[in-house]
């Protein structure tokens, strides 16, 4: 739903007014509805905190910088930009591919905690380059998959299943 | 397994019994968990969430629970079946109405959901009656040991469990308690409890109805950290200092309304019951809101021993009024959990079915047909009438 005073952003405030009996709605975004001197009282989702942080920044570059700006992931070919828009990263390598960028945005996530303190699956990863590994050939599956390709598909689904 | 065995009665952990279970309907812990060696679901193809999809569902499939297990393709799944899913907090309403393949593994009990492809690949929850966080911590890290064995989780020594959402990483772990706060509500102190849960690093959410609107004075609390505090840290934060000051205060708030105001607190109790028991139309937002009150009082009887006028005769009345609740609407119950026996907490038990049972995917699933919302409100409203008039 559009916000009703800029027509642009997303409604995120819907406040339900009744005076003597008549009932009026208003959806407003944020900014418009601190404009118009509403207090903003709801709870902001997670998702929502972390797009706003990211999105009320001026620009990316200023965010990120140039250098990591342009940087896809190699795994998953993934980008800062996307991640301002969902929020959410495409793959496990993204934590390391992007640390600098996204060490401050976890520092505040986690009330300026940034390393891990609690459970250890049983079963740690004993290679890294072992994940980095199928992470490509399931990619290369796909592509196979996708023209066809069925003899190399098959080869690529033995070379996974002995690495697995 | 069919919904219908479980739609027409209340979840075990919603029965009103457990630890402080007046004010703390249930505790939850979720893991949100990814395999290695694939990418988050925001990259992956169809192909590649089938199969992640097969693979977890096969391996949960073949675990011991000490309960009966289904598994539903939430995909393929009717839309009002997803609706009664969220209402029993079953799955997440994201879960229900996302993309592409995606399943859901629950115990029959219903204390134990796994989802598959949410937001993570798989995201285990463990539901309980009252405060029991312990409890829970310590079966879902057997599940979530047990499921290891089958498959190896995305994980780095620096950030712990890697999550699509960098705001889960760590232990992946989401402590949510759900509370009932009609008192702080009433006594206008509810505004200081969000205010000072918000300056402590913690969510709030509603736990009924649409949206985040805490509808029926239920308020959902969890920690928004997950990375460099430990499990334990979190469980202990909440189970022995966060949620006893809660319930401290709401206790706080009901004996000063009991003292200082008792005739605010009978008229909304008595409101309460003249509208419940005589509306022929009433909507889920009205029916919570005036159930939370019931339900305040009759706790109030059932454990703090209190007896005001209205209090009295709710407590009466529902107690006479037996199992009349169990008569329009519902479907014949195939459930293990009766609320028919008349014993102690019975008359919670009737007040927690209602809140559970006049939600709009509960009313139409029982009554075996799809209504409108004009409709849904004729029918909460004689469901309602029927259980507290006897």
């Amino acid at each position: 739903m559009q916000c009703q005073v800029c027509q642009k952003k997303e409604a995120t405030i819907h406040l339900t007014e009744i005076t003597d009996g008549v009932r009026s709605e208003m959806h407003l975004c944020e900014q418009c509805a601190q404009e118009e001197g509403i207090a903003v009282k709801s709870q902001l989702s997670i998702n929502e905190l972390l797009s706003g942080l990211l999105s009320t920044q001026p620009s990316a570059d200023e965010m990120f910088g140039d250098a990591e700006q342009e940087v896809s992931c190699p795994h998953c070919g993934f980008t800062l930009s996307q991640f301002t828009k969902e929020a959410l990263l495409g793959c496990p390598y993204d934590y390391e591919v992007f640390e600098k960028s996204l060490l401050p945005l976890i520092e505040k996530a986690h009330d300026g905690k940034t390393v891990h303190r609690g459970k250890v699956p049983s079963k740690m990863p004993q290679d890294t380059k072992k994940q980095i590994k199928l992470t490509a050939l399931r990619q290369q599956l796909e592509a196979a998959v996708q023209s066809e390709d069925y003899e190399q598909a098959a080869n690529l689904r033995d070379e996974i299943t002995q690495l697995e | 397994m069919k919904l219908t065995d479980i739609s027409g009665d209340i979840n075990e952990w919603f029965d009103g019994t457990g630890p402080l279970a007046d004010i703390v309907i249930s505790s939850r812990i979720r893991l949100a968990r990814n395999i290695a060696g694939y990418k988050f679901l925001s990259r992956c193809s169809v192909a590649e969430k089938g199969d992640i999809l097969k693979k977890l569902r096969d391996i949960l499939m073949s675990l011991e629970f000490g309960d009966k297990i289904f598994y539903l393709a939430v995909d393929k799944t009717p839309v009002l079946d997803r609706h009664l899913l969220v209402e029993r907090h079953l799955i997440s309403r994201n879960h229900a109405f996302g993309k592409g393949p995606r399943g859901v593994v629950i115990a029959q009990r219903e204390f134990f959901t796994a989802m598959i492809n949410e937001e993570d690949h798989l995201r285990i929850q463990v539901l309980r009656g009252g405060l029991q966080l312990s409890q829970c911590a310590e079966q879902i890290n057997r599940i979530d040991d047990m499921i290891e064995q089958g498959i190896e989780y995305a994980f780095s020594p620096r950030y712990g469990y890697l999550t699509a959402c960098p705001t889960n990483i760590g232990t992946g772990m989401r402590v949510s308690v759900m509370l009932h706060l009609p008192a702080l509500k009433m006594t206008g102190q509810i505004e200081k409890f969000l205010n000072a849960t918000r300056d402590a690093n913690l969510a709030v959410r509603g736990l009924f109805g649409e949206g985040t609107e805490a509808a029926g004075d239920f308020y959902q609390l969890s920690n928004q950290v997950s990375l460099g505090v430990s499990e334990a840290e979190v469980v202990a934060q909440f189970e022995n200092v966060i949620i006893p000051e809660i319930v401290e205060y709401e206790n706080a708030a009901r004996n000063q309304l009991l003292s200082k105001e008792p005739d605010v607190l009978d008229d909304k109790i008595s409101r309460a019951m003249a509208l419940l028991r005589n509306a022929h139309l009433i909507s889920s937002q009205e029916a919570l809101f005036l159930l939370s009150h019931l339900r305040m009082g009759i706790n109030m009887h059932e454990r703090m021993g209190v007896s005001t006028p209205a209090i009295t005769k709710l407590c009466s009345l529902i107690a006479t009024s037996g199992n009349a609740d169990k008569s329009a609407g519902s479907a014949p119950s195939t459930s293990p959990v009766q609320a028919s026996s008349p014993q102690a907490g019975h008359s919670i038990t009737t007040i927690n079915r209602l809140f559970m049972l006049t939600q709009p995917a509960h009313l139409q699933l029982n009554c075996g047909k799809t209504l409108d919302a004009a409709h849904r409100d004729i029918l909460r409203a004689k469901i309602i009438r029927s259980a507290l008039n006897g």
